[in-house]
């Protein structure tokens, strides 16, 4: 008799525009695979609490604390409703300190750019993004950019983690601690230190602008890169702009107590939403980078096979990857694909 | 063919008049790495083809922690009024206090405006062709003011510092330069939805100067999104200008697209002062002292400076010879795919001088 795994519940928020249809597109690949996953759908739209401070609905929560684990479509960005990114509450309700992006070729999705095969792991919680601003006099602004030695090490620790239990074999701190002496300094030195526990990982530095130079004329050189908010910021967008942009990049977000969101990281695409026309690969491979994180490796390769074999077939091809099928089709044809893999 | 005749006037500056018969005293500083030994190939190329140009040295160590040397490099280029020179290393195992020299030299003098040329070269295989892209960076506020302290132990603040008159004055020079230069478009690169009041500011008065262009299009890209265009589409970008930090990761990302750090010029350029330099500013000590790193940008970042000089058929005879020899794969560097050494390379480009018939001296 087959080994029955047992179900895993995880919680699913399907966003807005184009999220529900490409959540629906993952929910079909997924039973296909019969990957041992319940999905609880959940809304994260802002609420106002009791002490009139915004927060993410109680019962979102409350399946987040429960499940650990969730799956996040395209969220639309609030213009005049008055509450805060809700990207931003997430990070901040569940302390999504870590954001990983593995950025890999994607085989049959041409780019100037093959053998891609690096992860970014960025500080997701502090730095530039402290959010702290002050006009000192008229017409002199200070940002404040914030690095805590807490911070750094436990991002550190992270990249560390993952590199060894991700087959990796290099870790590279990005920074500026030439220019920003003390900050970057210090985010420096507790990688150094953190490296001295994984000698069986490789730790190396280099400047950003370094990295930059050096990652658009060869990107094979990288493996595993850490670094502060808004390098990583900037880094793992140039990233996914080897591979092809954020409609086929994964993203995962790893918070403190275990919790783990994973993402797409496009945009909800109101002008083609309902219109069965998305392109689900991104949610479909952050969903495979939770199988992975959940000790579910068959089934996330599985699943990652099939559609990577599917866009190196360019038959039914969604229209951002140059073909013209429908969403449904593409999702189908992979469907297929784990069928005949069994 | 126009990429042979470019230079680079600025109107905005005065270079310092010549002295004592019509040579121009320079500031060299040799600086760390392969800054040495590209340097003294300019100095070689320049003797040879009798550019009337004497080079001021002045060391700076790396090494020590008093700011003397430094400082003598600032009187020397405020006696001079130019300057040419290496990368200055920052040792970071030096406490922080020690700053870097590099931008010490950038404040002190007040070269506000960095500017970089980013043209895809005929001879240089890359992945993409066709970039023409202006880049016009803030170089003395933003991220670089090294403002720092440890307010609690284990928690640092570093304080980014944007000014409406800094900003107001780089956005001037983008478009007085885009104008100058015929260029239709300026970009403003910033991340103004996280820092909106810093680079809300620096926004705004990019939007403030554009509105005295009306023959320039402006408009503006978040840094992340910029870097993803330029990785997959750079032939868009035609002037972007930018504060400090963005500035350093897209003059690089933009080096790598063309071919890398051996190639770019750069020049730093304020109401008074000019310095000359590569781009990406790398002091490259892994290749120092081999005889295999790249000359060109060095060499056109002198050209640049013979410009700035006003000794333009100079400037036209080196760079046209760089850029004939650039053709001659045989003879490219490691760091564009070649196995051709520095030596070679310079050679070949002061042959080239010599056959267009201009006086030179014995080589």
């Amino acid at each position: 008799n087959r080994f029955q795994l047992e179900m895993q519940t995880v919680t699913l928020i399907p966003g807005d525009g184009i999220g529900p249809e490409i959540s629906s597109a993952v929910m079909k690949i997924f039973e296909t695979a019969k990957a041992p996953i319940r999905w609880e759908e959940r809304n994260v739209t802002a609420i106002k609490g009791p002490g009139g401070r915004w927060m993410i609905p109680p019962d979102a929560k409350e399946s987040m604390d429960k499940s650990k684990i969730g799956l996040k479509g395209p969220l639309k960005t609030p213009i005049a409703a008055g509450h805060p990114s809700m990207n931003l509450l997430l990070r901040k309700t569940f302390d999504l300190y870590a954001n990983v992006r593995p950025c890999i070729s994607i085989e049959g999705y041409k780019t100037p750019y093959t053998d891609v095969n690096l992860v970014t792991i960025r500080e997701n919680t502090e730095g530039e993004y402290s959010g702290i601003e002050h006009v000192i006099v008229d017409g002199v602004v200070q940002s404040i950019k914030l690095i805590t030695e807490d911070a750094s090490r436990r991002i550190a620790e992270y990249a560390f983690e993952y590199a060894r239990n991700n087959q990796r074999n290099s870790v590279t701190a990005v920074h500026k601690a030439n220019i920003m002496r003390m900050s970057d300094g210090l985010f420096l030195r507790k990688c150094r230190e953190v490296a001295e526990n994984y000698k069986d990982i490789k730790f190396t530095e280099m400047y950003l602008d370094t990295v930059c130079l050096n990652m658009v004329q060869d990107p094979t050189q990288f493996d595993v890169l850490v670094m502060p908010n808004l390098y990583g910021d900037i880094l793992s967008d140039l990233c996914a702009g080897l591979i092809g942009g954020l409609g086929v990049t994964p993203s995962g977000n790893i918070g403190a107590n275990g919790v783990a969101i994973f993402e797409s990281v496009h945009g909800t695409a109101p002008d083609i939403a309902g219109l069965d026309l998305a392109n689900p690969t991104a949610l479909l491979l952050s969903a495979v980078m939770m199988l992975r994180h959940m000790g579910l490796h068959d089934y996330g390769n599985k699943i990652q096979t099939a559609c990577f074999d599917t866009i190196r077939d360019k038959k039914v091809l969604t229209k951002d990857l140059g073909g013209n099928s429908k969403c449904s089709e593409f999702t189908a044809d992979i469907c297929r694909r784990i069928q005949d893999l069994d | 063919n126009s990429l042979l005749l470019i230079t680079y006037k600025m109107p905005l500056l005065q270079p310092p008049p010549a002295k004592y018969g019509g040579r121009h005293t320079v500031t060299l500083i040799p600086g760390d790495g392969i800054g040495p030994e590209l340097l003294n190939h300019v100095r070689e190329v320049f003797r040879f083809s009798c550019v009337p140009v004497d080079f001021e040295v002045v060391h700076v160590n790396s090494a020590v922690e008093t700011e003397d040397d430094i400082n003598n490099a600032i009187t020397a280029i405020r006696r001079n009024g130019v300057a040419l020179k290496g990368n200055i290393e920052t040792k970071h195992t030096m406490a922080p206090s020690v700053k870097s020299r590099n931008n010490l030299l950038r404040t002190s003098l007040d070269l506000y405006a960095n500017v970089m040329h980013c043209q895809s070269l005929p001879g240089v295989q890359t992945r993409h062709k066709n970039i023409d892209i202006m880049i016009i960076r803030e170089n003395t506020e933003g991220e670089y003011s090294s403002l720092e302290h440890e307010s609690v132990s284990g928690v640092v603040e570093s304080l980014k510092i944007i000014t409406r008159n800094n900003s107001l004055r780089i956005a001037d020079y983008a478009f007085k330069l885009a104008r100058e230069k015929g260029r239709r478009r300026v970009t403003a690169v910033h991340k103004a939805n996280i820092m909106k009041l810093g680079d809300g500011l620096f926004l705004q008065c990019c939007r403030e100067v554009a509105s005295g262009y009306p023959d320039i299009t402006f408009d503006s890209m978040i840094v992340d999104n910029t870097t993803m265009q330029l990785v997959s589409k750079p032939q868009q970008f035609d002037v972007m200008v930018m504060p400090n930090l963005y500035g350093n990761v897209v003059s690089n990302v933009c080096a790598g697209l063309v071919g890398g750090p051996g190639l770019v010029p750069g020049a730093n350029y304020g109401h008074v002062y000019a310095v000359f330099e590569t781009a990406t500013r790398n002091t490259g000590k892994s290749i120092a002292n081999r005889n295999i790193a790249n000359p060109t940008a060095m060499l056109l970042a002198s050209c640049m400076m013979l410009d700035h000089l006003k000794l333009y058929d100079h400037a036209s005879s080196i760079r046209n010879a760089i850029l004939n020899t650039m053709n001659e794969t045989r003879l490219h560097t490691a760091d564009i795919g070649g196995q051709g050494t520095t030596s070679e390379v310079v050679q070949t480009i002061m042959r080239f001088i010599q056959s267009k018939g201009q006086l030179t001296s014995e080589y």
